[in-house]
């Protein structure tokens, strides 16, 4: 798992092909995303959200379709399902 | 993969203005995904919207856009489509804007049957103005302006669609947002009147008041309380009872407005 921060403060998570991308200027801190994902990938820090365990990660899409703030873009590896 | 949602946002127009938890935004995925589904162009699609929460959404999406006054939306949209008929024209609304001051609007234009695809952000309560009880708050809840419980009983958009003439009538909740962006998708594709029953939540003036939670909790009510329409057939009844019915509840064929008024202007040997 590697992170880095782009220039417009996105905080950029990786883990082999996926990407977990969160715009932190965009976050409000609804806890929507966190409640609904299925295998608990996320986390609140200082009310914005956080990846904390993208190695569970499934791309279900949860997070990024109930997001209501435009946060959260999950790029996948195409492969659904755990990564090996 | 990641929908691009940033190729359909006008730039530098986010974070928008909704309250933390307010699922408009969900909602506002759903119709740009609905949109992409569909293929329309950009430039041939116009949104309309009146006045209200739900009708800040326009200012975010990059299309033809249209932000017109209190419960207007339909009849500036009746007039952008009989302008142009090859135009896409979709009009969103609050409860209060598509039922209280755009009521008449609405029962008369799913009377008319034009080909306009109405999307109702059915939060249950006047948002922006500080939370007065609107046509859909339910019996007994609390609003600003009913704080010993509202007397009146709500509107069912549905109901009131179908029985208006509507031609394509549905509905889904924040919650279930793929079935919603399907459902807006169909609507679109659908030759004449679509209404799309979208419920949302208002966590900062409805919720708070009545006691319902934060916004996961009200979201989460959502996937307890409805039932899909194929699902509630096949259930017992007290499974289907005091619950919300979910899905498409009419789509039928009838003469669209547009194509019968083209059909005078030929008889009466009129131009266009």
């Amino acid at each position: 798992m590697a992170k880095s921060v782009r220039k417009d403060e996105t905080v950029v998570t990786e883990y082999g092909d996926r990407k977990i991308n969160v715009i932190t200027r965009y976050c409000k801190g609804c806890d929507i995303c966190v409640a609904f994902c299925p295998v608990d990938v996320l986390e609140m820090k200082d009310f914005k959200v956080h990846v904390a365990r993208i190695e569970d990660c499934t791309e279900c899409m949860l997070c990024e379709v109930r997001c209501p703030d435009f946060a959260i873009e999950v790029v996948g590896s195409g492969k659904k399902g755990k990564a090996k | 993969m990641a929908f691009n949602y940033a190729e359909y946002i006008r730039p530098g127009k986010l974070p928008h203005i909704w309250c933390p938890g307010c699922a408009h935004g969900t909602v506002m995925k759903s119709i740009i995904r609905a949109i992409d589904r569909v293929g329309l162009e950009k430039d041939r699609t116009v949104i309309v919207s009146g006045i209200g929460c739900a009708s800040r959404m326009p200012g975010y999406v990059d299309f033809n856009t249209l932000h017109t006054t209190h419960g207007r939306s339909l009849p500036f949209s009746t007039g952008v489509k009989l302008a142009d008929p090859g135009l896409n024209v979709i009009a969103v609304a609050g409860d209060g804007d598509a039922l209280a001051i755009g009521g008449n609007h609405f029962i008369h234009t799913c009377r008319r049957n034009i080909d306009i695809t109405l999307i109702v952000f059915n939060n249950n309560i006047y948002g922006m103005t500080g939370g007065q009880f609107s046509p859909t708050t339910p019996h007994g809840k609390l609003a600003s302006t009913t704080p010993y419980g509202n007397p009146d009983y709500a509107f069912d958009v549905v109901e009131l669609a179908m029985g208006a003439g509507a031609s394509y009538v549905s509905r889904s909740t924040a919650y279930h947002a793929i079935p919603l962006e399907r459902q807006i998708a169909d609507g679109i594709n659908h030759k004449g009147f679509s209404v799309i029953d979208a419920l949302c939540t208002c966590p900062t003036t409805y919720g708070r008041r009545n006691k319902l939670g934060s916004a996961v909790d009200m979201i989460g009510w959502f996937k307890d309380n409805t039932v899909g329409i194929k699902a509630a057939g096949k259930l017992p009844p007290e499974k289907v009872e005091g619950k919300i019915l979910t899905g498409v509840f009419r789509k039928e064929e009838k003469p669209e407005y547009c194509d019968e008024y083209a059909k005078i202007i030929e008889k009466t040997g009129g131009r266009s």
